[in-house]
């Protein structure tokens, strides 16, 4: 396998951390070398916040540089842009749909583009964009959007088995939360293969 | 077996491995997950102390009993540990007694950009210095072996890109380790004149067997190079995917530098970089050495991090290949809205600063969630500088004002109604009693305002001595605020709720005006707690919605503005209803 780099971006709050634990733990299972890098701290209250998680033969630094992301796994809309520099030409945006106004569009002093993810599109970028939100909801809980997201992923990486996910999961997900988080990977997982075929 | 581990878990599970028996510290970015972390393991004492000082001296007390020690801290924690740390270097250890001290460039966390091997310099203790979790867990029991074998006490210096990575690490059994035996040695450790002159001669024999230490802790790479870097911590990581071909001098230990190593690999290569974030503390010393070709900060800035991409540009004038928009894509990145942090839905704090900024007041601010209090909509915080700093500048501030009214015989005319001060309830036990104490001392006149929400929010909730437990959950006594501030003789000791505004309002009013110092304790809840549940969401009746839109001056994230109608996202809504409060036509309820 290439050495793959995966951005995960979104709001502060939103599950940015369990994603990439999971992916990481997923990565380790696979007996892959991996790096991932975290946001802790100050960002964590509701600010744009960005996890890298590299995987490889070999990996050095752990933060994906501008132009090294292989996918963007975007939590909310206005990220998924913001983020853009750090892809790789040929990279593939993984989306939810929903948008969270940021305070200064909140307080008046800035706007929220309309249409943001349409117009990547249009112009060429290649990207999943679908309402996580909603899934995640008709899963049981708002929470899993990043399951959800995670599902998605998944179907686009096929070179990690279903049997590591799932190993995966019960890693970094407590018991008790098990089902519904299963349900939401595989609610993903059946929307990315879907969606997989009209990238 | 191998774990994916943060470089903060590493440190913990090294400390552990290397049989640690005593750790105190307090929290703070990026240093926190190492003390949580070693608090799940069994058989080691650990606590959270009210701030750095304390905390290093519980730990330099227990290396002296003949425990292996640690204390973990970030940059500017150093500062506030920095009286006990300097003498400690003096009276050096009985076990071992490890510092780790968590840098911040790139500021993701901080109020400034300090670069720790400085401290270390002046105070004449070794550095060592990770560049992944393997490294962190490996060199932290390196450290207490060095710590005793030298009788110093050892800083480990991490950055947030080493502190806050997982990388795969292999973890071991726990060491036994006997304490040591204890032996009276005033000449060791009761620092007095006589005594610290002989110690300052042990100090200056220990740094130069250290170096000895230092030039055995290198990893040579790619030898017989053109070009040669030497590095250290994270940037070796970025150099490794930078310069493939060059010779690389990475040190394990940044202070004292290995000269002799340092000379060998200068003369082995034609040119000389040294790639480090922040001072060219490493570049300086090889420059001291004689070695003039060396080059780094030439090509490097010495503010914020540095990365794979700023090195390739600095260095090689190269450009990385970006995914991008095309002119026509009706949509640019610049577009992107900032999204700085701003405090949680149902945050207490909210209603403090939805007040305060209505009040025309000089508000002296001080560090934690609150802080978010400087930012629209409130922008009502007007100075931060260091934790605990609130309390003594109100003071200085109100002082300032009286001095010169009465010199120039004339009100201030800056058209303020006071000042006050803010400071968390954490914030507060760290450092801003002593400043209260110089308020009642002095006879001044300030409010302070002690933002008690019942834990320490901005470093990721962790207990102190207001909340009634310790770091492992379990029942302690609780420091009462109310009977502290009496205790000193502030006379006029109140308790609010912010989330009843109207009310706290006048009682900002009434303690300004009382004309002596006085202290009003804002009491609710961080709504991130798991006790806190405020029930279902709310949301505007668009029947009742005037469009108004005073329910958006509170700045509560989940409340927006969709074309013209008002909104409420129900998926961010804690449901706490402080927004009802400014809706004048009741159209905010309970879904
Ligand atoms: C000397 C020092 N130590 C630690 C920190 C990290 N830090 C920033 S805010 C904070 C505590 C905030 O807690 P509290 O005062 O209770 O306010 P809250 O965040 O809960 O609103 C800490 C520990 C720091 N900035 N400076
Ligand atoms: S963590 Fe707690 S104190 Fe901090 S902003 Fe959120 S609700 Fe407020
Ligand atoms: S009740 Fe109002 S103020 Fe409280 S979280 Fe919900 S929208 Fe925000």
């Amino acid at each position: 396998m290439e050495n793959l780099n995966i951005l995960i971006v979104g709001v502060g709050g939103q599950g940015t951390l369990l994603a990439s634990k999971f992916l990481g733990a997923a990565a380790s299972l696979m007996g892959k070398d991996v790096k991932v890098s975290e946001v802790h701290g100050m960002s964590q209250r509701g600010g744009s916040v960005v996890t890298c998680v590299k995987m490889g033969d070999q990996v050095a630094s752990p933060i994906i540089d501008l132009g090294e992301a292989d996918i963007i796994l975007s939590f909310e809309a206005v990220e998924a842009l913001r983020w853009l520099p750090y892809m790789k030409p040929t990279g593939t945006i993984i989306t939810n749909t929903q948008e969270i106004n940021p305070m200064p569009v909140i307080s008046g002093q800035a706007v929220y583009p309309e249409d943001v993810l349409g117009k990547m599109k249009k112009d060429g970028i290649s990207m999943v964009a679908f309402d996580a939100l909603s899934v995640a909801e008709s899963c049981g809980t708002v929470k899993c959007v990043n399951i959800v997201l995670l599902g998605v992923l998944a179907a686009l990486l096929p070179e990690i088995g279903e049997e590591i996910w799932k190993q995966a999961l019960e890693s970094v997900v407590p018991a008790k939360l098990l089902a519904v988080n299963e349900k939401a990977f595989q609610e993903g997982l059946a929307l990315g293969k879907k969606k997989g075929e009209t990238l | 077996m191998k774990k994916l581990l943060l470089g903060n878990e590493a440190i913990a599970q090294g400390a552990f491995e290397a049989g640690v028996h005593v750790v105190s510290s307090y929290p703070g970015t990026p240093s926190t997950e190492i003390t949580e972390n070693v608090a799940k393991y069994d058989g080691v004492y650990c606590e959270w102390a009210p701030n750095e000082k304390v905390a290093l001296e519980v730990a330099i007390g227990a290396s002296i009993a003949g425990a292996r020690a640690m204390c973990c801290m970030k940059h500017v924690g150093l500062n506030v540990a920095a009286d006990p740390l300097y003498t400690a270097a003096y009276t050096g250890v009985n076990g071992g007694l490890v510092i780790v001290v968590a840098d911040d460039p790139g500021m993701h966390s901080s109020q400034n950009e300090q670069d720790t091997r400085f401290h270390a310099l002046a105070a004449h203790v070794p550095v060592l210095e990770p560049s992944d979790s393997r490294e962190c867990k490996e060199l932290t029991e390196k450290a207490f072996e060095i710590s005793e074998e030298f009788d110093t006490p050892v800083i480990l210096r991490i950055t947030t890109r080493v502190a806050h990575a997982r990388s795969l690490v292999e973890t071991g059994a726990r060491k036994m380790i006997d304490k040591k035996p204890y032996k009276k040695d005033i000449m060791k450790y009761v620092m007095m004149p006589g005594m610290a002159k002989k110690r300052h001669v042990f100090v200056d024999q220990r740094m130069a067997k250290l170096e000895e230490c230092a030039n055995k802790m290198i990893h040579l790479e790619n030898a017989g190079a053109k070009l040669g870097i030497i590095t250290s911590g994270i940037s070796y990581q970025y150099v490794k995917e930078v310069f493939k071909d060059a010779a690389i001098l990475k040190l394990d230990m940044v202070h004292p530098l290995p000269a002799q190593a340092i000379r060998e690999f200068a003369s082995s290569v034609e040119s000389l970089l040294v790639v480090e974030e922040l001072e060219p503390f490493i570049e300086n010393f090889v420059r001291q050495l004689g070695i003039a070709y060396v080059e780094g900060k030439k090509y490097f800035t010495n503010q914020g991090e540095l990365s794979v991409s700023a090195i390739r540009k600095a260095y090689f004038g190269v450009d990385p290949d970006c995914a991008t928009l095309s002119g026509d894509a009706g949509v640019s990145v610049t577009d992107a809205p900032a999204r700085p942090p701003v405090m949680c839905p149902g945050c207490p704090h909210r209603g403090v600063f939805h007040v305060l900024s209505s009040m025309k007041l000089r508000v002296s601010g001080d560090i934690g969630c609150y802080t978010l209090g400087a930012m629209a909509p409130y922008q009502s915080i007007d100075a931060c500088v260091c934790m605990g700093a609130s309390v003594s500048m109100a003071h200085g501030m109100e002082k300032a004002d009286k001095q010169c009214e009465a010199q120039s015989g004339k009100p201030n005319e800056d058209g303020l109604t006071g000042t006050v001060a803010v400071i968390g309830d954490s914030t507060f036990m760290h450092s801003g009693i002593t400043g209260l104490i110089d308020i009642v001392y002095n006879k001044g006149a300030s409010t302070v305002i002690i933002l008690d929400n019942s834990i320490t929010g901005m470093t990721g909730h962790q207990q102190n001595p207001t909340t009634g437990k310790t770091i492992r959950n379990e029942d302690t006594h609780p420091v009462n605020l109310v009977k502290l501030a009496e205790a000193v003789g502030v006379r006029r000791v109140r308790v609010e709720d912010p989330f009843d505004m109207k009310k706290f309002k006048a009682a900002v009013k009434e303690e300004i005006e009382s004309g002596e110092p006085s202290v009003i304790i804002a009491q609710r809840p961080c709504a991130l707690l798991k006790s806190v549940n405020y029930g279902a969401p709310v949301v505007i009746n668009p029947d009742k919605c005037r469009k108004c839109g005073a329910c958006m001056r509170l700045g509560c994230p989940a409340i927006f503005k969709d074309g013209d109608a008002y909104k409420i996202d129900h998926s961010l809504c804690v449901g706490c209803g402080l927004c009802q409060q400014m809706c004048a036509f009741g159209a905010i309820e309970k879904a």
